[in-house]
């Protein structure tokens, strides 16, 4: 029982470095890798629910949800990063230009 | 029915596969065709709704929890409806705007937009019939990265940035919404909507869960503060797509936090968070306005304007936090607010999609979207001026628009449960929206200096935005019937905490 | 669908269609125009007359429609409707013939004629609205159909003009919206009733209906111009004639009156709102708006703002009448209703007339005017002196009947107010009377903008100022007729009083 505690508060944490991350973060591309420790804290969290029942076998809803998220949130990462190229290429830099989150 | 449905959600998924993968020549009609037979069977939905009540559908036969449960009532055919009609006017819309002045071929981003709105809408019509927690997960997903990809389409750098900071700002509400969730099945082990509804106890962990969901999903409604992201994507797009965003995307989010509030958290949430998720609304409702009226390009004040009208949404908040069950009188205001967000979201949409569209129709003319440069809009394009200002009446709650009528249920419900101050922010809202909609206008009406600067535009444009404008006024005056549709299956209905039964 | 459904209908769409079908028209169509606006305006008369005739022999026309549970939209005609809607048909008759010869060759005719129909479609949906919310959405219909009739022009005075008159006319708007709203949620339908149906609900409201019988007055306050709501009227002169004589005779002040009297007779009830203490301030207000409009029309210079604050003051009698308890007093302010309606376009078509013809816009430049256009002046002089209170002409029966009820109600302060603004008003119309006819002319005329006819002036501008003077007089001759205003207005008030 705390085995599984001990990582979902992790995932919590790390979910909350991301987002730290993504607020302050100004070069495109850090934001992008701060989205994804959000995500990978997100994952982490849903990974430790699947043996928060020591006794059972895990359960495998969130394994399920878990790699569905992996999946989605690596399309929207592709995506992010080919826009990012794209601004850069256009603007020259790879910034939000006016500086806001 | 069970054939119907499935192809609510796969026709325009199939749809933006195909028309992504014909030739040049046949993405437009592949696109319309994929649009009409949608909007069939978006129709043909409502049809069997009217006749014969809610309807549940179990995917692949996998019934809940372990499955995904789709349930159609009449606030989701409502919503259905509203994409579909829509739907129909931006799509023909589209299939002029985006061709070339002068060879009549579709540019670039044409051929791209269609994939694009089509897996929009297939979208949108999967979060309106979804009763699952973690499907609304992935569907917002795909919502928000195809509303990136239409607006990233200009491909000007304005816009390009203001379509990063979109994605960002979607995939951090998607990651906090997926985080609740992910807390709600920790405490719950469910994920149906209804299951979850029975369920859950109030309590720190719920209390969490409906915080990241909430903010997730405010994030993606764009309301004060987290606004940020909407008047330059909103602004910076194409017209077509400024429409389908303004009018459709936010009230997928929106569709959200209503279904939630009601199935999921009705017995959870308390008074202070209505009343918090009011005060937003209001925010949202007076520095919106307040932005719009200070703007000097067409698009921006529009966008604002959204900003403004999104915050009118949350009024059902306050009075239905810690409401008493419907059945007794005090409820009843607890339906009447639900009627009104509803009015309202449906007469915006249709209003805001004329509006967007009728700006395209000036950027297609003048070139420029500039308010100065709209003198004499009213002498060369009288059909689109008269769009604007039939839009603008529904905007501000004039009589005997759909936002008329959205205003009437609302106040209706603010004044019966007591909470007055919520008629002042709505009445102030209303004068301000007349403020920037009058001074709008007023450009339009100015003589006309140089005829010669109007180029020619296509009527199709402009009688799609008409049209959209005159259904916004419509729905105002054939309300009862809308309202009948709407409350198939009681959407806005709060059961008394003993009265719990989980039935699905 | 009977013909008694539909006759109501009928009345509010001759007009809408008309408006419509005139907004497609090609500027250069004068004459389909013209045949388009009397035809719609002659059908109008001719089914209000329908109306009046089935009404005497007592017929019931309502056209009722559910909007949403819990309100209809009602069309119903009462004696208080026929009264409104007579006037506002026998008006646009003639302000059709007029602005058809004013704004000859002028631009964007189309535009304008349209929204004039639909202004004239809010005015008569407003007089026959059978409930409250059906006021309140023709009302508002009104707001937006006027508003393209001041800034006509275009001229950046006329922008910020209409720009004063939208701020004015919206808060209104919204602040009745509220009222509205707050009385539905605590009565349900508000339909109208003689005698009024708020009586009936129990005390503990009775603190909200005071709320509400102010928000509700001061929403209807700014169309009737009470003070210090009245600052849109005289801005709104730089719209052109027709335009004026529309709003001040017709249109939106006498709605915003009616309206006043709607709330007072047939949704409170006249004693029940005496019994909560409501009717005092309304008269205080209304007699200070009264000498106030008087005293300021005496400074104008400018002949249509004098005729503003003029309107200001008489349309304050309307609310005076009904706000004073009293049968004679209510018959004075309701016959009011037409004989200022009447008297003041008569001014309005003249003081057009003037401008037109001669580019006479102040009082100065009136001088020995009467030599050079002795019928129009005549017109004018007739109303005039209607305005004053001279018997013979229809002014008087008003001003009568009001200080009889004064005195019976026992508030003889109120004859006080009535004799100061008579004062007043002979104060600002005998001086331009005597200009007008026995002085010398002074100022330098200008050229006429029109061609050069056989009258002094085009005969479709004339035609319809000597009509409306003479209905003037004649109302007032005949006001003891059975089939008189006063009559209809003393049939009126006798049913809103418990017996």
């Amino acid at each position: 029982m705390t085995m599984f505690l001990a990582y979902a508060v992790t995932g919590m944490i790390v979910f909350a470095i991301g987002l730290y991350g993504v607020v302050i973060a100004r070069h495109l591309l850090r934001k992008i890798i701060a989205l994804n420790i959000m995500a990978g804290g997100v994952f982490l969290f849903l990974i430790s629910i699947a043996a928060r029942n020591s006794q059972a076998f895990p359960d495998p809803v969130p394994q399920a949800m878990l790699l569905t998220g992996v999946v989605v949130a690596l399309s929207a990462t592709a995506f992010a990063i080919a826009l990012a190229r794209r601004i850069y290429t256009v603007t020259g830099s790879a910034t939000l230009s006016d500086g806001e989150r | 029915m069970d054939t119907i449905f499935p192809w609510i959600i796969l026709l325009p998924l199939t749809g933006a596969i195909a028309t992504f993968l014909v030739p040049r020549a046949w993405v437009i009609r592949t696109g319309m065709v994929t649009a009409l037979l949608t909007s069939c069977m978006v129709f043909a939905a409502a049809y069997f709704l009217h006749q014969n009540g809610p309807v549940h559908y179990a995917v692949g036969s996998w019934a809940a929890p372990l499955g995904i449960r789709l349930y159609l009532d009449g606030l989701a055919c409502v919503m259905l409806l509203l994409t579909a009609v829509s739907g129909i006017f931006i799509s023909v819309y589209a299939c002029e705007y985006f061709k070339d002045k002068t060879s009549g071929v579709l540019k670039r981003e044409g051929i791209m937009f269609w994939p694009l709105w089509l897996f929009l809408w297939g979208a949108m019509n999967a979060l309106y019939v979804s009763g699952d927690l973690f499907n609304m997960y992935v569907l917002l997903e795909l919502l928000g990265l195809s509303a990136v990809g239409l607006v990233a389409l200009a491909g000007t750098r304005t816009v390009l940035i203001a379509g990063m900071r979109y994605l960002i700002a979607a995939m951090l509400g998607s990651m906090s919404y997926l985080l609740g969730v992910a807390f709600l099945y920790a405490m719950h082990s469910a994920l149906d909507t209804r299951m979850m509804g029975a369920l859950i106890e109030p309590g720190m962990g719920a209390a969490i869960a409906f915080a990241l969901m909430t903010i997730g999903l405010l994030l993606k409604t764009a309301l004060f503060p987290l606004h940020f992201w909407l008047p330059p994507a909103h602004a910076g797009s194409s017209a077509p797509v400024s429409a389908i965003l303004s009018a459709l995307v936010v009230k997928g989010s929106f569709y959200l936090l209503l279904r939630l509030w009601f199935d999921v958290f009705h017995n959870v949430v308390t008074i202070p968070v209505g009343q918090f998720l009011g005060a937003l609304g209001a925010l949202a409702v007076l520095w919106g306005s307040i932005q719009a009226i200070r703007q000097q390009r067409l698009k921006m004040l529009v966008a604002y304007s959204t900003v403004a009208q999104l915050g009118y949404l949350f009024a059902v908040f306050p009075v239905t936090a810690g409401a008493p069950p419907t059945d007794g009188v005090l409820g009843q205001w607890v339906i009447e607010s639900g009627k009104g967000t509803l009015y309202h979201a449906l007469a915006h949409a249709f209003s805001k999609a004329s509006i967007f569209l009728a700006a395209g129709i000036m950027v297609h003319a003048l070139g420029t979207d500039q308010l100065s440069r709209m003198r004499g809009m009213a002498e060369r394009l009288p059909l689109t001026t008269f769009a604007m200002a039939l839009a603008g009446v529904s905007l501000m709650g004039l009589p005997p628009s759909g936002g008329f009528i959205g205003k009437w249920l609302m106040m209706h419900a603010v004044l019966g449960s007591g909470q007055w101050w919520w008629a002042v922010v709505i009445m102030t809202g209303s004068l301000l929206t007349a403020g920037y909609m009058f001074m709008m206008l007023r450009q339009a009406f100015q003589p006309c200096e140089d005829p010669s600067l109007f180029k020619p535009v296509p009527k199709t444009m402009e009688w799609a935005a008409l049209i959209l404008a005159f259904i916004s006024i419509g729905i105002g005056i054939r309300a009862a019937d809308v309202l009948d549709l709407l409350m198939i299956g009681s959407p806005f209905l709060i059961e008394p905490i003993a009265a719990v039964g989980g039935a699905l | 669908m009977t013909f008694n459904v539909l006759l109501p209908l009928l009345v509010v769409a001759s007009s809408f269609v008309t408006g419509l079908l005139i907004f497609f028209l090609p500027e250069h169509k004068a004459h389909t125009r013209s045949a388009l606006n009397m035809a719609g305006a002659t059908l109008k008369l001719v089914l209000v007359l329908i109306m009046c005739w089935g009404v005497y022999r007592g017929e019931m026309y309502e056209f009722r429609f559910s909007i949403v549970l819990g309100f209809d939209f009602v069309l119903k005609v009462d004696l208080l409707s026929l009264l409104l809607v007579t006037l506002s048909s026998v008006l646009w008759f003639f302000t059709t013939i007029y602005a058809i010869g004013y704004l000859e060759g002028s631009p964007n005719r189309s535009r304008f004629f349209g929204f004039f129909s639909l202004c004239v479609t809010a005015s008569v949906g407003v007089a026959m609205a059978g409930n409250l919310i059906t006021f309140f959405i023709f009302y508002e219909f009104l707001t937006l159909s006027t508003y393209p009739l001041v800034v006509h022009r275009g001229t950046e005075e006329s922008l910020q003009a209409g720009r004063k008159y939208l701020w004015y006319t919206m808060a209104g708007g919204a602040v009745l919206f509220v009222g509205v709203v707050w009385l539905h949620v605590l009565v349900g339908a508000l339909d109208f009733q003689e005698t009024g149906f708020l009586r009936a609900w129990p005390a503990s409201l009775h603190g909200s209906f005071t709320v509400i019988f102010f928000l509700l007055i001061i929403g209807l306050g700014v169309k009737a111009a009470l003070f210090p709501l009245h600052g849109w009227l005289p801005v709104a002169m730089v719209a052109p004639a027709p335009v004026s004589a529309l709003l001040h005779a017709v249109a939106v002040v006498k709605a915003g009156a009616f309206g006043i009297v709607r709330v007072v007779y047939d949704v409170f009830g006249v004693e029940f709102a005496s019994d909560l203490g409501l009717l005092t301030p309304l008269t205080i207000a209304t007699s200070f708006t009264i000498v106030y409009g008087s005293v300021r029309a005496l400074t104008q210079d400018d002949l249509k703002r004098r005729l503003a604050f003029s309107t200001v003051s008489q349309v304050s009698y309307i609310a005076l009448g009904v706000s004073v308890l009293g049968l004679t007093s209510s018959i004075g302010g309701l016959v009011h209703l037409v004989h200022q309606g009447l008297m003041k376009i008569t001014l309005f078509f003249c003081a057009g007339i003037y401008a037109e013809s001669l580019s006479v816009k102040t009082v100065s430049g009136m001088k020995g005017i009467g030599r050079r256009m002795p019928i129009t002046t005549a017109a004018f002089t007739i109303a005039a002196f209607g305005m004053i209170g001279v018997p013979p002409v229809a002014g008087f029966a008003s001003k009568w009947h009001l200080g009889l009820g004064a005195l019976e109600s026992g508030q003889p302060w109120v004859i006080g107010i009535l004799l100061t603004s008579t004062l007043l008003n002979a104060g600002y119309f005998l001086p331009i009377l005597y200009a007008a006819w026995f002085q010398e002319q002074e100022k330098e005329w200008g050229h006429a903008h029109h061609a050069p006819c056989r009258y002094e002036t085009p005969m479709l501008l004339l035609f319809p100022a000597v009509v409306t003077a003479l209905l003037s007089l004649l109302t007032g001759m005949f006001a003891g007729a059975g089939w008189s205003p006063l009559a209809l207005a003393r049939a009126i008030a006798l049913r809103e009083y418990v017996p």
